[in-house]
This record gives C-alpha cells, sequence and structure tokens, in this order.
C-alpha cells in the first residue's frame, strides 16, 4: 500500500513538473490561459517549434496580414486551430486536414500588436503549439471593409478567381473570394463573413474542411495543398456564409 | 562617510537628469552640406522611422538665389521644419521666398507649418494626395517617432505649380512631373548648377518603398530620368551621387522585384513564403532590403496574384 501511494506520489509530481514545462507560453502573454481554456479543450499542450507560423513581424496593413502556417513536420493531423490572443475575435480559422498536408496560407485583420497561434492536434490527443509575434499600429477589425466604403461589394460577392498548381506528390490551390468578410465591430454593419468550405474530389472523397471566422481578411486569398490528389480529377469547393450565400468553384487539372 | 555616498547618489541623479534631458531636447542636429554652389543638403539617416532619429531619415534641400532661398521638402515634424530655417540661417541672410513639395509622403511635408507665409508649392496630384491621406499620416508618425511630433499637423501646400521652368534669382529651375514612387512626384533639374533634386523617386543605399508605387511607370521614369542633363543628383534617401549609377542601381532593384513578384505568384507562392525569397547579393549594401522587400509584397503582391487567378465559379 505504501509502494502504492509512492507510486502516485511520483506520478503526481512528475505530472506536475511535465505539465508546467508544457503551460510556459514563450510570448507571455497574459490572454495565454483563457486562450488554453477557450480553445483547447483541457487536452495537453505542448509549444512545438515544428509548428511553423511564417508572418512579418510588423503588420504594414492591419487590414491583411498574410500568415502561412506549415505543420507538415507532424503526423496524423487532426485540426488546426488559429488564433490571436488579444483580437477582439480571437478565433480566425478550424481547419480539418482530412487528406491534406497540415499547411495553409491566409490574411487576417489584427486590432493590436499580438501573437498569433497555430494549435495543432494530433491523434494522441495533442496539441502542438507555434506561434509568432505580431507587432501593428493596430485598428483592422473596427475600420468598415473596403467594399463598404467603396458600396459595390453586393455586385462582386461570391466572385472566386484562383489557379491549380502540380507538384510532385500534391495539388497546391489558390484562390480569392469576393466577400466584404464584416466583423460586426463597425458601428451600423452586422457580422457578415464566410463561415465554411470543403474541399472534395471529383469522385467525392473529402479532402479538407475549414471554418472561417470574422477576422479572415475582405475578399479573403487561402492557399492549401492537398496530397495524394488524382491529378487527372478536379478539385471541388463548396462553402457558405452566416447569410446563407452558397459558394462552388471547381479547379480542374 | 555617509555624506561623500550621500553627495555621490545625489551628483549621480543630477547627472542622469542631465543626461537624460539632452536625450529629450528633440534636436535633429542638422548640418547643411554644400553640394554645388549655392546649393546645401540636410543628408538624413538610411534608417526606418525610430523614437532615436525623431524621423530625420530624409533628405530635405535649400538653393540660396540672388532673390532668396528656395527650400525643397519640408521634413518630418514642425520641429524639423523650425530647425531647418535655423540652419538655414547660418549659411544666408536671405529670406526664404519658395518652398517645393516633391511628393505627399509625410516625411517630406510634415514640416510646412514652420513656412506658414512662404508660398508653398506642389503639383495637383501632390495637393490631393495631402488632402486625402495626410491626417492618417501624421497620426502615424506620431505612433513611431513619438514626442519628436509635438504641435505637427498638416499644412496644406498653399499653390499648385506645372511641369515649367522658373528663372528666380539666376538660378533656371525645371519643374518635372513624373510618376512611380507615388501617382504624383516632382523632380527639380536646376540647369544653373546641374543639380537634380529627385525626391524618392532615387534612394542611394537604402532600399526603395514602394506604399504608393507603380512598377512599371517608376521604371519609365528612371529611364527619363538618365537622360537628364545633371551632374550632381540629391536623392530622396541617401547620399549625394555624383554619376548616373544610382539610376542603374535603382532600375535594377525594380526590374529584379517586379520579376521576382511575377515569378512567385506564377509559382503559386503565398504572401508569407514569397518574403522567404532569396535576395540577391548585390542589394545587400542598401539598408532595411529584407524589411523593405516584405513591405513591398505587401503593397504589390495582390495585384500579381490577382495575374495569375481566374474565375473558378
Amino acid at each position: 500500500m505504501k509502494k502504492l501511494g509512492l507510486l502516485i506520489c511520483c506520478l503526481l509530481s512528475s505530472y506536475a513538473c511535465f505539465a508546467d514545462k508544457l503551460v510556459t507560453d514563450p510570448f507571455a502573454s497574459v490572454q495565454w490561459d483563457d486562450m488554453n481554456a477557450a480553445f483547447l479543450q483541457g487536452k495537453p499542450v505542448e509549444f512545438d517549434e515544428r509548428v511553423k507560423v511564417k508572418t512579418p513581424s510588423f503588420a504594414e496593413n492591419p487590414m491583411s496580414v498574410p500568415v502561412t502556417v506549415d505543420a507538415t513536420e507532424l503526423a496524423n493531423v487532426e485540426q488546426i486551430i488559429i488564433f490571436a490572443d488579444f483580437n477582439p475575435i480571437p478565433l480566425i480559422a478550424r481547419y480539418y486536414p482530412s487528406n491534406t498536408e497540415a499547411e495553409l496560407s491566409f490574411r487576417f485583420k489584427i486590432q493590436q500588436s499580438s501573437p498569433i497561434r497555430a494549435a495543432v492536434l494530433t491523434d494522441d490527443g495533442v496539441w502542438h503549439v507555434g506561434g509568432a509575434w505580431i507587432d501593428s499600429a493596430g485598428g483592422g477589425c473596427t475600420v468598415a471593409s473596403t467594399g463598404r466604403l467603396v458600396g459595390d461589394w453586393a455586385d462582386k460577392l461570391g466572385n472566386i478567381y484562383g489557379k491549380r498548381w502540380r507538384a510532385p506528390n500534391k495539388d497546391r490551390i489558390r484562390f480569392l473570394i469576393n466577400h466584404p468578410m464584416d466583423t460586426g465591430l463597425v458601428s451600423g454593419i452586422p457580422a457578415f463573413f464566410i463561415e465554411e468550405l470543403s474541399f472534395m474530389t471529383e469522385e467525392g472523397e473529402l479532402l479538407a474542411k475549414i471554418e472561417l471566422f470574422e477576422p479572415i481578411n475582405e475578399n479573403p486569398v487561402l492557399t492549401f495543398d492537398f496530397k495524394a490528389t488524382n491529378p487527372t480529377s478536379t478539385i471541388l469547393m463548396v462553402g457558405s456564409d452566416n447569410n446563407g450565400n452558397e459558394f462552388s468553384a471547381e479547379f480542374k487539372p | 562617510m555617509k555624506v561623500i555616498i550621500s553627495i555621490l547618489i545625489c551628483a549621480f541623479i543630477v547627472f542622469i537628469g542631465i543626461t537624460s534631458v539632452s536625450a529629450r531636447d528633440f534636436n535633429y542636429q542638422l548640418k547643411a552640406n554644400k553640394v554645388a554652389k549655392d546649393t546645401y543638403v540636410f543628408v538624413g539617416k538610411t534608417e526606418d522611422f525610430s523614437f532615436t532619429n525623431g524621423g530625420n531619415i530624409v533628405n530635405t534641400s535649400f538653393i540660396v538665389t540672388k532673390k532668396g532661398v528656395v527650400v525643397i521638402d519640408t521634413g518630418p515634424s514642425l520641429r524639423y521644419g523650425q530647425q531647418m530655417k535655423l540652419a538655414i540661417s547660418e549659411i544666408t541672410d536671405k529670406k526664404i521666398i519658395a518652398v517645393y513639395l516633391t511628393h505627399h509622403h509625410p516625411d517630406h511635408f510634415l514640416g510646412n507649418q514652420a513656412f506658414k507665409g512662404i508660398p508653398i508649392y506642389a503639383l495637383a496630384g501632390t495637393m490631393s494626395n495631402i488632402r486625402n491621406e495626410g491626417a492618417a499620416f501624421t497620426d502615424n508618425l506620431y505612433l513611431m517617432v513619438g514626442d519628436w511630433m509635438r504641435g505637427t499637423d498638416v499644412y496644406e501646400p498653399t499653390l499648385t505649380v506645372e511641369p515649367s521652368l522658373i528663372s528666380i534669382g539666376g538660378h533656371h529651375l525645371e519643374i518635372l512631373a513624373y510618376e512611380g514612387h507615388t501617382n504624383s512626384d516632382m523632380a527639380i533639374l536646376d540647369h544653373s548648377t546641374g543639380v537634380l533634386f529627385s525626391g524618392d523617386l532615387v534612394f542611394h543605399n537604402r532600399t526603395l518603398t514602394t506604399p504608393h508605387a507603380n512598377i512599371a511607370e517608376w521604371k519609365k521614369t528612371i529611364t527619363i530620368l538618365q537622360e537628364l542633363p545633371f551632374t550632381a543628383l540629391v536623392p530622396g534617401h541617401g547620399p549625394v551621387s555624383n554619376n548616373k549609377k544610382v539610376l542603374n542601381e535603382v532600375l535594377d532593384y525594380l526590374t529584379w522585384l517586379d520579376m521576382s513578384l511575377k515569378q512567385a505568384a506564377e509559382t503559386g507562392l503565398s504572401m508569407a513564403e514569397a518574403m522567404e525569397i532569396e535576395l540577391p547579393r548585390r542589394f545587400l549594401s542598401n539598408a532595411l532590403l529584407k524589411k523593405e522587400f516584405s513591405r513591398s509584397i505587401i503593397h504589390l503582391y495582390s495585384s500579381y496574384e490577382n495575374r495569375v487567378f481566374t474565375s473558378v465559379n
């Protein structure tokens, strides 16, 4: 019995050490604990350099900060959550790369200097978190979109322009969707944003799904890499926004 | 012993007080460099805006004519403009009779308030650009250089000028209108001295900035400047040059930038990936290469993407 008690003590103390080491945020952000609680569901968390978040260190244009998340060094990725600690709406996107490289690029609106994080859930139930610090003069989330100011957003809504590239063992698609992506933080303009996009093969196999949130930039430009796709098969995309508008696109080989 | 320690502590506190005051007297230390007969330049640092340099990263100039002094660009703040006037008065007791602004970027015109009462000339495009964007520029500079900006506000140019030949006090100044760095860039060629004031169409030993650039137009403009009969070139940023090599360097960078962004977009790189392109060694001697290249991607890359994308729905 004593032995068992000792064992439990050892386990608890090693777990405590383990846990302590894991939750030390490299950016020492006061928001980290809240972010962890809000998005990472109490699962174990590791700050992991294999999750690369590439972005300039200064937000030249706070309305559109480019980010590439590359977690291709991790195997069996189930989900990638992207958030910025100090944004009024921190959650930027949730990506489910079923049959895809764990890599994506997007642009987002930043309200003030903040870490941007990519938390990558692997199939062992561990979140691997990478990030970068972005300095900003700010204001990206509370400024009306250009389309609202010019007034022509409705004419272009849902137009999609893009291209597909074939590389050995993978396909890359990049595209732009005309959409104001209103945050709801500008007086008199309710939140209006693309909520979800899904990608599948012509044969109906799901490649990936992404949920987008208010901070994604106006007229989003997104980049995805799909592996093991049939080079002669068309990649299909379908999606919708929070007002029920539906979008679809075809990326032919 | 205690007394000695107290005295030392007091002396130390006073010393700290003095040094911090001298760091906060907001003196740009402007020194007029003579570059040709009657012609002087305040050469700024080839740095980005900072709390340390107070925005003194720009070249401003003046020509002492028989009729009076002609000023070209007024610097980043009211304080800069005031100190510029003071430095000019140490060279000549002639009055300042005209100010010309090369373009609408804040480091070139926010010293205007110090020249109230004197005609301030700008191209029509620059005039409207200042009206539309001046206030936002001012806010941004307050953020980037802090208290050096105290009292600075937008003071618009008072008169528009068109491309023309102007004779003032024995100097024949040709006002030239181009575009490329912005949609309204003035250069001034003083035919009497052979000095070309290029504004920000030319940077020397410092990487070009592109927030309002049109690369194709800019390249055209540089080839026109190459034909002008100048003997000295005062760039918007960086040291004065006595040959055309600096123009070749500007053209070389613009051509490379254009090609690289086109190639990156055609290869399918994202913006953040394009920022990792290897930068040619020949540009490494230009200050802020990596930073300005990244900024240029933010400014310009979308237009290259749009040329590659086609309708997919």
